[in-house]
Formats: structure tokens, sequence, C-alpha cells
């Protein structure tokens, strides 16, 4: 947004930088400035079929095998939050990328960037969580690397996890692959790991505790695919970042097709949705990290949503919408008034309301 | 949830916008002042309830879109000063200035801190003695008593290193430059409910009077909308004018009296511009002598920063209802959230954002 005119050598950068000299919070935030980062800059530089899937992960043919591959990078503050921490949040959010690809995880590796003056206690317990997510999720940590940078140069602790995984023969799950008459489920109540996150990061209390939802979700996601039967799971993706619009938005453009939610169907847990009310949010937008959303072919959806009910993470497992041959590439909402809406992909951050 | 769940109800949306249809026989346009209002009316798709014959058109109540141009280049000169804390509602952060907004600075460095109460700014001034805290106050009579509190208690502590840039606005005064102005189409009024529920619905009387207009104090749930409207197009199909109060749970007719008393203890109003619109005879508030200390402006010597409005954004026309933002040229090409011309796009009580993000079914 800024007039300044920026001048670079060599080839020109394909992101229109005359409004963007600077890296901004909301290219972090998983919306359109994210979206535009990615398929402007990074993708532009990197192009390959696996990377133009655009997935959680890349699912690779290696000597007759498919292997998932998958990194993500952990930078949450505070380090310590109700329901989880930097530890498990690390394993949880690289185990459920290799899931979204309907893959099994079979290793991670964990590397730490520290700031000199962390206190080793914590360290410790954030270690020791790491290494309870990971026996939990049944992934061992098979190598890693450590670097420390000088006070002041980085929060504490960033953790890079890369997993790998393998996908069962017959599954092929990818955005592009939804298509109208779909059904789209949801795993569970929404928003709950923003919210926890933002109550403790701003101090904010809202009369009870509201927990993370962070889980690895893989074993979940083995039920529905196993349930549903060859070919009937199209889509799967965890709504993080940008929460559950963005995930569906990133959906309906990469396959076409346009998805209309209901909204009286998305379950929101009561003080999140109170949470919400009072700071301006809306909880679709809210990121997730113990929540997946899964397209099914409507023949299977029964099927699908009985398993997803059925696994302990699941048990609020609803079907909250329709792929549609209307408003291809458009997410929509239908009110709980009776209206229709358009859910846009987010433009930067979301940012609470002044009254 | 107690007190919102009862007003997003289906059946009771549908009666109201049935007992509409009902009640209308000739065309009107009604104006919701607030941009909270315009954005519970098109997110729930309740204006496509309406009698054909009924226009909605969006007023100035939006506190970001209307914070002048300067007022926002003069808050970005003040946060790029390198010993300054400075602070604001997360609205504003986005808002762009002549050449920049308070996000870009504070990826440049500048010290920029979103908050959820000016009482928070407080507390930084007093955990940071050593640096100057700046808290961006900026809205209506809703938030104007809470930033009026944190200057009292700033003044009653002695903290010397807290101000305040002050941006406040006042309803009635715009409500008359609406009403007052040759090209006015608005017949009827949805006041903001939470502005009555601090200031009361007296200040309304006299205007109502004077122009003749029916007002209902209206909340902002679904079913508040479609009620008050529904108020109000009875009272315009019977010819009555006056002010009539849809929001009773939440506001009487006196309002919060330690709260206006707070206001004037620490404000008085102002001549003031609007940004799109042009300033508006004591329509601000400005922090009284007693309290001039306080006033960033003052303090880092930026009154003096002006700024000049981008030609194209008809932000101004549609603040005072007189055209609406898909029918402005640049909408949804050359003015987006990533590339806004003016607030009403990136405010999330802007008229223009409402229609952009909710209402583009293709």
């Amino acid at each position: 947004m800024s007039g300044k005119t920026v001048v670079l050598e060599g080839p020109s950068c394909p992101i229109p930088i005359q409004e963007y000299p600077h890296i901004l919070m909301g290219h972090g935030g998983g919306g359109r400035l994210t979206q535009m980062l990615i398929e402007k800059m990074f993708l532009e530089a990197f192009r390959n079929p696996a990377l133009e899937q655009l997935h959680d992960g890349a699912v690779l043919d290696v000597g007759g095998a498919r292997l998932a591959i998958s990194t993500d990078t952990f930078v949450v503050s505070p380090l310590f939050f109700p329901g989880g921490d930097i530890g498990s949040l690390s394993v949880h959010g690289t185990v459920n990328d290799l899931a979204m690809c309907g893959a099994q995880p079979l290793a991670l590796t964990a590397a730490f960037v520290l700031e000199e003056g962390l206190p080793m206690d914590g360290l410790w317990r954030i270690t020791r969580s790491l290494q309870a997510a990971a026996e939990q999720a049944g992934v061992r940590v098979v190598t890693g690397d450590t670097k420390v940078v000088d006070r002041g140069k980085g929060d504490k602790i960033f953790i890079n996890t890369t997993g790998l995984g393998l996908v069962a023969p017959g599954v092929a799950v990818s955005p592009r692959n939804a298509r109208p008459g779909d059904v789209v489920l949801l795993s569970g109540a929404i928003a709950m790991h923003g919210i926890a996150i933002m109550s403790v990061r701003e101090g904010l209390e809202f009369g009870t505790t509201i927990e993370s939802d962070s889980a690895a979700l893989h074993g979940l996601v083995a039920d529905v695919l196993a349930a549903a039967g060859p070919g009937a799971v199209r889509v799967l993706r965890d709504p993080t970042r940008g929460g559950v619009a963005s995930a569906l938005n990133e959906i309906a453009a990469a396959c076409g097709a346009g998805i209309c939610l209901q909204e009286t169907a998305i379950p929101v847990h009561e003080q999140v949705r109170g949470a919400c009310e009072i700071l301006g949010l809306d909880p679709l937008y809210v990121a997730n990290e113990g929540k997946c959303i899964a397209i099914v072919a409507p023949e299977a959806a029964e099927e699908a949503l009985a398993a997803m009910r059925a696994h302990p993470l699941g048990r609020e497992a609803a079907i909250v919408g329709v792929v549609t041959e209307e408003h291809p590439g458009q997410l929509l909402l239908r009110s709980r008034v009776g209206g229709l809406r358009v859910v846009d992909m987010m433009s930067g951050e979301q940012l609470p309301r002044i009254c | 949830m107690r007190f919102v769940d009862e007003f997003r109800n289906e059946a009771d949306v549908q009666a109201l916008a049935q007992a509409i249809g009902g009640v209308v026989t000739r065309p009107w346009t009604l104006m919701e002042i607030c941009g909270g209002q315009t954005h519970t009316l098109i997110k729930y798709g309740l204006d496509r309830l309406f009698p054909e014959q009924v226009t909605l058109v969006h007023g100035p109540g939006c506190p970001v879109c209307v914070t002048p141009l300067e007022l926002i280049d003069r808050a970005i000169a003040i946060a790029r000063r390198s010993e300054v804390i400075f602070t604001s509602f997360g609205d504003m952060l986005r808002v762009p200035g002549s050449s920049t907004d308070l996000l870009s600075v504070k990826a440049q460095g500048a010290d920029v801190r979103m908050l959820y109460s000016p009482l928070d700014a407080l507390k930084l001034a007093r955990a940071n003695p050593d640096r100057p805290v700046v808290f961006f106050a900026v809205g209506f009579e809703t938030t104007a008593p809470a930033n009026a509190m944190a200057v009292w208690q700033a003044e009653k502590e002695g903290l010397e290193n807290f101000s305040i840039l002050c941006s406040h606005v006042l309803v009635p005064p715009a409500m008359e430059a609406v009403l007052g102005s040759p090209h006015n189409r608005v017949q009827g009024f949805l006041a903001a409910g939470h502005v009555c529920a601090v200031m009361g619905y007296h200040e309304y009387l006299p205007i109502a009077e004077k122009y003749r207009v029916p007002v209902v104090v209206t909340g902002f749930e679904p079913v508040d909308l479609m009620q008050g409207a529904h108020m109000l197009l009875q009272a315009l199909e019977e010819g009555r004018h006056g002010v009539e109060n849809q929001y009773a749970r939440v506001v009487s007719r006196e309002g919060n009296v330690p709260a206006q008393r707070l206001l004037r203890e620490v404000f008085e109003p102002c001549d003031r511009p609007w940004r799109g619109i042009g300033v508006i005879p004591q329509s601000g508030y400005a922090l009284r002598p007693k309290y001039a200390r306080f006033d960033a402006g003052k303090r880092f010597d930026v009154d003096g920063i002006t700024a000049t409005e981008p030609a194209e954004c008809i932000a101004g026309q549609i603040l005072q209802g007189l055209k609406k933002p898909h029918e402005c040229t640049a909408f949804g090409g050359r003015c987006t959230p990533e590339h806004p011309l003016g607030a009403p796009m990136v405010s999330s009580e802007g008229a223009c954002a409402a229609y952009y993000h909710y209402a583009r079914v293709r």
C-alpha cells in the first residue's frame, strides 16, 4: 500500500511489489496475501507438478511406493497454551499434513532454532512434549538440527518438522478431486485453537478456559478412508491458519466447483462462539489444529460420517455443506436466518473490530 | 447463546419480512447509520428480504471510514518515531493513509501494537516509563467513554508518557449533515443502538422534529434490524415522525449518565473533518484544556500534516447514502481489500467491504 517505488536488480518479482515492499503479518495469515506470496513467488520459482497440486504435502512415486512428504514450521506464542504447547503442536501439525494426503505417517525430522537465553527447563518441557506426542502418534523422530541465534534475533524457539508417510494403494485425495454433488464433512467444533491462543496471548478472560484442539488426525483419517471405500474420499484438508473459510475457498478454487455451507450445521462450542462475538471475529476464519474437512462422494457420506463420529477426535463431526455446480470457484454460506452470502478468502489477518 | 440466538431466528426474520411486505405501499429510502448494521444486513442476506420499493442506503457510522486521511498520516508520523509505542484498535491498522498504512509501518520496524482497550495502553505506559505510549482514540460515542477514562486515569496517576491521538466523531451532527444535504434521499433512520446505549436517544428528538423524519433506535442482530425496519416503515407509511426505540433491552431515553459525565469532563465538542465528507460543525471531540497535555497531536507536533484524498474514491458519497458500493466504477477492480482506494473497503464496518466480502455472488 506504499506508493514508494522499489527498484530491484535481476529478474523482476511477480508480486506487485510496489504495493508490498515489505512482508506483512498478513502474508502468513493463511488468506489472500499468503496465497499471493505462494503462487506468485514460490510456485513461480520452484514450479513442478507435485508443487502445483498446492496440497498440504506432496505425494511422490518412489520405486513403486507412494511416499508423502510435508514440512511445517511452528512459531507459536506463547509456547505453552491451554490444551498444548509448541512441542506437541509441531508433531500434530506435520502428522496432520501427511494425513491430509491420505498417508500413514512413518517418521519425522525436528529442527530447532533456539534464541540465546532460552531457559533450559522450558526447552526440556517442550522436548518431552514433542516426544510424547510423537510416541502417541506412532511416529519416530529420526533426525534433526539445532541452531542458536543471538538474543533478539528469534522469538525464544522455532521448530520445524518434516514428515514422511506412505499412501496406501487406491487412496487419491486432492483439492482438485471435488465434484458437484459431493458432501462436505467437518470432524468437529471449529475455532478452538485460535481462540485458546488469543485468550492467553492477549490476557483475555472469558470466564472459562478454552482449550486448543491440537491433536494428530491420521487415525481418524484412516478410519474414514476405510469406511468410505476406494475413491470415495475426494479431498482431505486440515483447516489451520485461515480456518475453515480459507481451506474451503482454496478447495473451491482448485476444483472449479462451488461449495455451499449450512451455517446452522457448523459445530462451534458455545464459549468459542461467545469469545468470537466479543472480539468481532468470524469463527470460520479462526485456526484449528485438530480438525479435518473431508469431501466425500454422496453415496459414502453417511459411512464416512459414522466413522468420524466413532473416533474419539470426531465425536462432534457433522455434514456441513455440499459441492455445487453453481457459483464455480466460490464458497457460499446459507445463513441461519435463511440468507445466502459469500464467504470470501481473508484479505490479511483477521483484526478485531473497534465496536 | 442467550441474547444472541433469539435474535438470529429464521422464523422471526421471515415473519418480519412478511410483515414489512404487508406494510409497504410506496417507495421508501432508509438509512442504517452504523456500519455494524450494514454488515449484518449484507452478511445475513437481509437486504434481499425487503420489497423492491424499499431502498437501503448505508450511513456514515463507520469510525474507521470517516477518520480523516491526515489523521492517519499523523498517526503514521508518530508511530514512525523510534521512541514511541503506538497503540490502536485492530481496525485502524490496515486503513490506507496517503502513502502507507500502520501495518506496513510496523513491518518496517515501528513499534505498533494492537490493543483491545485504551486501558491496556495505560498499562504499557506504566511498564515503559522511558517511552511515550500513544493510543489512537478512534470511534463514535461508543468507544469515547473508555478513552475518556484512560485520559482521566492518566491525569489522576500523573502518567506523563501517555497520550491519545483524538479522532472521535459524534452521530447527531452527521445525521443533520445527511438530512441537510440538497442531494439527500434518506426518509428515515435506523439509529445505532450502541451509540444510544451511551448517549440515550433524547438527542435525536430535535432532529426528528426539525426534519420531520422518523428515527428508530435499532440493535445489531438480524431480528433487531428487521423489526427496526418494520417500525420505521410503519411510521413512514402512517406519516409519523419522531423517535422510537426497538432496542429497549439495552437503550433508555437518557442513556448511561455516568459515562456522559466522564465524556463532558474530558472532552469538548469541536468542528471535525470527516473523511470523504468534509467538515461537520461540532461533530467531534477534542480534549478539554485541562487535559490538553495528553493530546498526541500537539505533543509530537503533527497537527500541521495535511493530506489530499485520491480523486477516484467516492467513499464520501457512499457514507452519505448517495451511492452504493457497487455503483462505484473502481469497486472490486481498482479498489479491493488488498489495494484499497478508500477506508470503506478495508474497515470491518465499511459498506464497500460488506459488499465485497459477502455479496459478490457469481
